[in-house]
């Protein structure tokens, strides 16, 4: 027999495997643990597998935003908010429009009226309960819509490029140039106002932060190994787009879904403040914008709907950081 | 019989650079073909052209695809969607990140079926259970429920092999397969690719730079250099009698483990030189790094020539390369 090196260097390389045929040590299951082999070989390893497990695992991640404060409370403050909005027709089954009371009570001076009333005799707790329907309406089905359709151009911006991406992006960068907060008015001017037009001009102006997200996300993860792997096995578009890709760049747009509610409640407001909200319905916004005529002699007036905006937009925020630091790698390393 | 697949004169171009020219080969059912050569030879690209995977910028410029009777280059997306996975399926180099991060690899290997088999959720399962105890991982039932990031790289080449080989295809492209695993898991990994061509009878074309694994798993051998066939020949033949000066180099830059040879006790032998030298210029794509080249070298890329039977090289003068003192440090 001719021995080669090579033939020498076979006999070698084959005697260790003959014998542990199958040695692969179980890999612990417990997610927390990490995996048992060591990173000494490979030094990027570490990092690919602690990107995957924190965006995999969605226990780890719901762990990590538990055990952060400012996002409990943001979560326990808008479950309240939530709740509010449930109940108050239970609470107030009367039209918060209509005149109760003496107008000007102070918050406290008649029990009937705990936040007092406003220049109509207008209940102004009831109209807080109220407000926070409208308010939460509009910003959760504003930000679904707007997700829904930034996430679709985005995904096909990002996934198909070239004629493809050129055409989407012009359309994004169209939406982007105009002062968002001008066009909104207009569309609205447009249209009657009510909850569902300000709803639909709302998500007309914020799809494009998502679709910007989505398509950026899109075109660094269509490069990974495992979308070729997925080609490779005669996948076809709409199977990787949706299946392979989506649930991968789905952190930051959840994130980022967050502050867009909480945007689309602070544009409503402002719309309802500047008398473009819908006239029959109340909301923060209008309570507001009713009562700044009197801010130097009622301030409780704007001071109170003021609060509630305040809080439900922190809330929102909060919620928005902790989710951020539970679904990104960088940030959840460490805890 | 007709060969499974025939590539035919295969040129790849990019708009400015041609990394495969003039490429053909064949393989048999059944039969292991490895292409060894280092990187940027073409290798890689060799195999997405198979696949119809090519970079957007990469264009077949001619020749033909002939698989199992049918000219890949002809066919249409739909046509070609089909044929991948199942019956021409790839597994690539990096096990790490080849899986989808969040989905369970049994929804993954299920994944392949339903798409090519039309198989329900439930069968789809079953199957995968199966198909992850053909390619021998520990109590597949627990494991069909594991995420990627749950198991070794090994396991994982073995979720990947297990997805490629689901609709038992014909072909399977294997483009380096066991680079970024270690030794002992390598070893495992191709003899577990060994037992499944044996067992579904697929043919395998084997990527890799890796000259142990060829001399123990190939049936014949491609060298190639700089996106050209410089040498093809059974393993046997090309270990004992290299012909074309790459192949020799090639062979005695490979670490020895003879006569207790460490490479503490001496250089390694390299290739003086890089792979790009030669890029736009005329002849052999060799020359440069090449110890025995000639002036007449510079002048023509060298035709393939059959020196004996079941060979191929492209280099004019092995007879002569043969008989310089050289040849002997290479201790053959």
């Amino acid at each position: 027999m001719s021995s080669t090196d090579i033939g020498t260097f076979h006999s070698v390389a084959r005697t260790p495997y003959a014998s542990s045929a199958e040695a692969e040590p179980p890999v612990t299951s417990n997610p927390a643990d990490g995996p048992a082999w060591s990173n000494v070989k490979a030094p990027d390893a570490r990092s690919q597998q602690s990107s995957t497990v924190t965006v995999t695992n969605g226990r780890r991640a719901l762990k990590v935003f538990l055990s952060n404060p400012n996002a409990l409370f943001g979560t326990s403050f808008l479950v309240f908010v939530i709740v509010i909005a449930l109940l108050a027709p239970v609470l107030y089954p009367d039209d918060p429009l209509s005149m109760v009371g003496r107008p000007f009570l102070w918050p406290g001076q008649d029990s009937a009226f705990p936040l007092g009333t406003d220049s109509l005799g207008r209940d102004v707790l009831s109209g807080i309960l109220h407000g926070s329907r409208i308010s939460l309406f509009v910003g959760l089905t504003a930000t679904a819509l707007g997700l829904t359709f930034g996430v679709l151009v985005g995904s096909l911006a990002g996934y198909f490029g070239g004629w493809v991406d050129d055409v989407l992006v012009r359309l994004i960068e169209i939406f982007q140039t105009l002062p968002s907060f001008v066009l909104l008015v207009v569309l609205v001017a447009i249209a009657q106002p009510s909850a569902t037009t300000v709803t639909l001009a709302i998500a007309v102006i914020s799809w494009p932060t998502v679709a910007r997200l989505t398509r950026a996300e899109f075109r660094a993860i269509r490069e990974k190994d495992f979308v070729m792997a997925a080609r490779s096995l005669g996948y076809g578009h709409a199977r990787i787009i949706f299946r392979e890709i989506l649930p991968n760049a789905l952190p930051p747009i959840i994130v980022t879904s967050s502050v867009m509610v909480a945007t689309a409640i602070l544009m409503e407001s402002a719309l309802s403040f500047m008398g473009l909200g819908d006239p029959n319905v109340v909301s923060w916004g209008s309570m507001i914008g009713t009562g700044r005529e009197l801010v130097r002699t009622a301030w409780y007036l704007t001071a109170l709907p003021g609060l509630a905006i305040v809080f439900t937009v922190l809330a929102l925020n909060l919620i928005g950081d902790g989710l951020n630091d539970a679904l990104n790698p960088r940030f959840s390393q460490d805890r | 019989m007709a060969p499974l697949l025939h590539v035919d004169n295969l040129t790849i171009r990019f708009p400015r650079a041609e990394p495969v020219s003039n490429l053909s080969f064949e393989i048999a059912e059944g039969e292991t073909l490895a292409i060894v050569g280092e990187s940027g030879s073409g290798k890689s690209l060799t195999a997405l052209a198979l696949m119809q995977l090519l970079p957007r910028a990469a264009k077949v410029a001619s020749g033909r695809i002939r698989f199992n009777g049918r000219d890949l280059l002809q066919l249409d997306a739909r046509e070609m969607r089909r044929l991948r996975g199942s019956e021409i399926a790839m597994i690539f180099q990096e096990p790490m990140t080849s899986l989808n991060p969040v989905m369970t690899i049994g929804r993954q290997i299920a994944e392949v079926l339903k798409v090519h088999e039309r198989l329900s959720g439930r069968a789809a399962r079953k199957r995968a259970i199966e198909l992850l105890e053909l390619v021998r991982i520990p109590a597949p039932e627990k494991r069909v429920d594991d995420y990627p990031h749950q198991l070794s790289g090994g396991m994982r080449q073995r979720v990947m092999i297990a997805m490629a080989v689901a609709c038992k295809p014909k072909l399977l492209i294997a483009d380096e397969p066991t680079t970024a695993l270690d030794v002992t898991i390598q070893a495992q990994v191709l003899d577990l690719l060994d037992t499944l061509r044996r067992e579904l009878q697929m043919a395998v074309v084997l990527i890799t730079h890796d000259l142990g694994v060829v001399s123990q798993w190939a049936d014949k051998v491609v060298v190639m250099y700089a996106g050209r066939k410089v040498e093809q020949a059974l393993p046997g033949d090309l270990f004992n009698d290299p012909l074309h000066p790459y192949t020799r180099g090639l062979l005695a830059a490979s670490p020895r483990l003879k006569n207790d040879f460490h490479y503490r006790d001496g250089a390694l032998t390299e290739i003086p030189g890089s792979i790009v030298s030669a890029a736009g210029e005329a002849g052999c794509p060799f020359r440069p790094r090449c110890d025995q080249a000639r002036a007449s070298c510079g002048q023509r890329v060298p035709q393939l020539t059959i020196p004996a039977p079941d060979r191929l090289v492209a280099c004019p003068f092995t007879s002569s390369i043969k008989a310089v003192p050289h040849a002997a440090a290479f201790s053959l």
